[in-house]
């Protein structure tokens, strides 16, 4: 076990990967020569060449779309966003032609790509460049939906994204690149897409959280703990295909529920984890499932306002206190 | 504005009630939740309370009269307000179908199975029409389980995080854990309260705007507020007929004061049938005979040795039959029971019947706690019971809620004979004279005491394994009177 980043991991993903399979390729704006715009890239294009390791024109439409071609005839492309903000100019490519190739050519193209790049907010970068935009890309069939919260998820899980038959949306967070954690060395390492992780085991009450929200629930927890307040912590790092029974398991457990997520409440993703705890754990309930999200307006671009749009572990913990009829 | 209160669904197989007895009179001020009338339903008696507040200005329906689920059986209005039209809307009957209806599709939207405490919920269109309330009288059983009552609101979902409206803010002090009428329970509390018999409208949420949740039903299992209701029900059966307990319940206090505090155990189905087909065999009460003979002379030493050590005991041997009979029910607590139609009621008290007979009659003066009573007590209390029913002087609390009784005509030289049960108990015993016998004892004919008793059992609630072994207890401990000390 080595400590190592979020951005170290998801390079020694796609580094282990393109070794193993010489259809892999990235491509996608800055990957090559300026290593990539957070550096996730570094060493790619020294190590495997500019056949491999591909600096797009500024066209989002154009190279996603490029992508799907290349996978239509049997590469395994990795494309990279400069933030997901930018996936949605290439969305045609994703939601049309991506998602749908498979079931529209009656089985005779799969799609094994991976769309990847940071998803969500980053520091003072304002409203169009701050989304987290998980909740559309999982509205679709025919579409993965992952999001690591550690290094060790990213790279295990960003492994098994490249090997996947089927097109994946790999979205992680800028805030995240340079958090640390021990991944292993082992190249056959892999985390299966749609297994859910407990990433703390409680009794009281559950908080389901995804990405960043992941750290500041662990945070939260611990703070509970001192109130005597037992935490458990669910990370479907899978968005779609969902590990309900996972989260289903812990709330028969613990019977109250918090949903921390950083992008919009409406519609959103844990709108979903919320309606699919009411079908198959209604009776299991013993307070309404609270869900913790960014304010429903743009982000702001002031710092003290940007901190406020989005949850914090004050507000977990306080979330908690009120599912579990503590205050 | 003037309200109809109509004939509420009080049991899922309901479709028509009767009422019972009124409990407010025309003109009478009611207030939302008091008890209006008592309904007997096709389970139990119920109590139904307005849901309105106002004046009875007219009651529909006469005492004993039945009529169909959702027909107007009164009106709660102002006292100088105008009801003629649903007045004539009452005497139409045409209100009837349409509050049926609404209580109907009430139920059926809530679909059925794990959800039937739900089964209960009168959609919000249709609250002013339904104003009455299922309530269980107290003593009275409630098969049905905790799902009448249970009315986990639509407001259970709301977001806690926005300040609700007054109604809720009144409520936050935790007084009520009704909303517009209604109960708020979170659904694992309904759940939990379902199995295990927690009756909701004895509870007072702790949750925001009263809601019952979680803890307040773990509250009242550990305080003990349980109704007689089985843990686990089997799945075959319905809620409504209810297995047989897993783990005994508490003992709740009677409605007659002196009389033993008994725990009600749901009849089962197989119970229910064993007690239809018994009946309908020979009468209500079907009897069935066991005899035994018993060796008295120790009974019979240990009662001189009583009256020769103390000037002032006069023990007699029907004394000591009623202190053992006394033991032997606390070991044999099925015996020690009564049949209710959908409960079996288990005594905690052997409240020992003695009959005496009187002139013109008899009667069954009661002795109550005789397992907790020392034998001279016993045969002072039965001596002056007895004299006092001569005199005609017992209170009918002295005479009546035995919970097993004996009939002893051994003094008129009676070998044995069998007695007839006095309901609701489930055996009483018979007891002929106790004279000398040849017997054979060790391969030789000795002469010993010999008494012979006969019990006469209640198939409908003790079969004859179970008073054989009864009455395996009462022989061993008259044959030994020792044991008593033990």
């Amino acid at each position: 076990m080595a400590v190592i980043t979020m951005r170290e991991a998801l390079n020694q993903a796609m580094r282990e990967e393109m070794h193993r399979d010489e259809n892999v390729f990235l491509l996608g704006e800055e990957v090559a020569a300026y290593q990539g715009a957070y550096k996730v890239s570094k060493g790619l294009l020294e190590e495997f060449g500019d056949q491999r390791v591909i600096d797009s024109p500024i066209t989002e439409l154009g190279f996603a779309g490029l992508g799907v071609g290349a996978a239509m005839v049997g590469l395994r492309p990795i494309i990279e966003f400069m933030t997901f903000n930018f996936s949605i100019l290439a969305t045609d490519q994703i939601v049309n032609s991506a998602a749908k190739m498979l079931y529209m050519s009656g089985g005779q193209f799969k799609i094994p790509i991976v769309f990847r790049g940071p998803n969500g907010s980053a520091y003072q970068v304002s409203s169009q460049h701050s989304q987290a935009l998980e909740s559309w890309f999982a509205h679709f069939p025919g579409l993965k939906v992952v999001m690591p919260s550690t290094p060790a998820d990213a790279k295990g899980l960003l492994k098994s994204a490249i090997r996947d038959d089927d097109p994946v949306i790999f979205l992680e967070q800028e805030r995240m690149y340079g958090n640390k954690g021990e991944v292993t060395e082992d190249e056959n390492f892999t985390i299966p897409l749609g297994v859910a992780d407990v990433k703390r085991e409680g009794t009281d009450a559950t908080i389901v959280a995804r990405s960043l929200m992941v750290p500041l629930a662990l945070k939260a927890a611990e703070e509970l703990e001192k109130q005597g307040v037992s935490i458990e912590v669910i990370d479907p790092r899978t968005i779609r295909p969902l590990d309900t029974a996972t989260i289903i398991n812990s709330v028969k457990k613990t019977n109250r529920v918090v949903i921390a997520e950083e992008s919009h409440a409406f519609c959103g993703v844990g709108a979903e984890i919320s309606a699919q705890i009411m079908e198959h754990a209604f009776d299991y309930l013993d307070a309404p499932v609270v869900r913790l999200s960014g304010v429903d307006a743009p982000m702001p671009y002031a710092k003290n306002l940007e901190k406020l749009a989005l949850p914090d572990v004050a507000r977990i913990v306080a979330a908690v206190r009120q599912v579990a009829y503590l205050d | 504005m003037a309200t109809q209160v109509v004939m509420p669904k009080l049991s899922p197989t309901m479709e028509e009630g009767q009422l019972a007895r009124w409990l407010k009179k025309e003109g009478d001020k009611v207030t939302v939740g008091e008890p209006l009338a008592e309904i007997d339903t096709d389970k139990a008696t119920m109590e139904a309370q307005a849901l309105a507040e106002g004046v009875v200005r007219k009651i529909l329906v006469k005492e004993g009269e039945t009529v169909p689920l959702g027909a107007i059986i009164a009106i709660i209005g102002q006292p100088d307000e105008d009801i003629s039209a649903l007045l004539s809307q009452a005497q139409s009957g045409e209100a009837t179908a349409e509050n049926k209806k609404n209580i109907d599709e009430s139920v059926k939207a809530d679909g059925d199975g794990a959800q039937t405490e739900l089964a209960q919920v009168v959609p919000d269109g249709a609250r002013t029409r339904a104003t009455t309330q299922g309530q269980p009288l107290k003593g009275e059983t409630e098969g049905t389980s905790a799902g009448q009552e249970d009315k986990p609101s639509a407001k259970a979902t709301e977001q806690p995080t926005q300040p609700r409206g007054d109604s809720v803010k009144a409520s936050d002090n935790g007084q009520s854990s009704q909303a517009g009428g209604r109960l708020v329970v979170s659904p694992i509390a309904a759940r939990m309260a379902a199995e295990a018999g927690v009756n909701l409208q004895t509870l007072t949420g702790s949750g925001p705007g009263g809601r019952i949740v979680k803890r307040d039903i773990e509250a009242a299992i550990s305080s003990g507020k349980l109704r007689a209701n089985s843990p686990q029900e089997q799945p075959q059966e319905s809620q409504a007929q209810a297995s047989a307990q897993t783990a005994p319940q508490a003992y709740v206090a009677p409605a007659v004061e002196g009389a033993s505090p008994y725990r009600d155990v749901p009849v089962s189905t197989m119970r229910s049938t064993i007690a239809r087909r018994l009946v309908s065999s020979i009468g209500p009460v079907p009897h069935f005979f066991l005899t035994t003979e018993i060796e008295m002379d120790r009974a019979a030493d240990l009662r001189r040795q009583l009256n020769e050590l103390d000037a002032e005991m006069k023990v007699s041997i029907n004394d000591l039959i009623i202190k053992v009979a006394a033991a032997a029910l606390v070991q044999h607590p099925s015996v020690n029971a009564s049949f209710q139609d959908k409960v079996i009621r288990h005594y905690e008290r052997a409240d020992i019947g003695v009959a005496v007979a009187i002139e013109d009659g008899l009667i069954t003066p009661v002795v109550r706690g005789a397992n907790t009573k020392s034998i001279g007590q016993i045969s002072r209390e039965v001596r002056e019971l007895a004299e006092r029913a001569r005199s005609r002087k017992l209170k009918p609390e002295e005479y009546t809620g035995a919970t097993f009784s004996i009939s002893n005509l051994g003094m008129l030289g009676i070998d044995e004979f069998t007695a007839v049960i006095n309901p609701p108990e489930a055996a009483i015993l018979a007891v002929g004279a106790m004279q000398p016998k040849p017997v054979v004892r060790d391969g030789e004919i000795t002469v010993r005491q010999i008494m012979r008793v006969t019990m006469s059992c209640d198939h409908r609630v003790v079969d004859g394994a179970t008073g054989a072994k009864f009455l395996q207890t009462f022989k061993k401990l008259l044959e030994n009177p020792v044991l008593l000390l033990a």
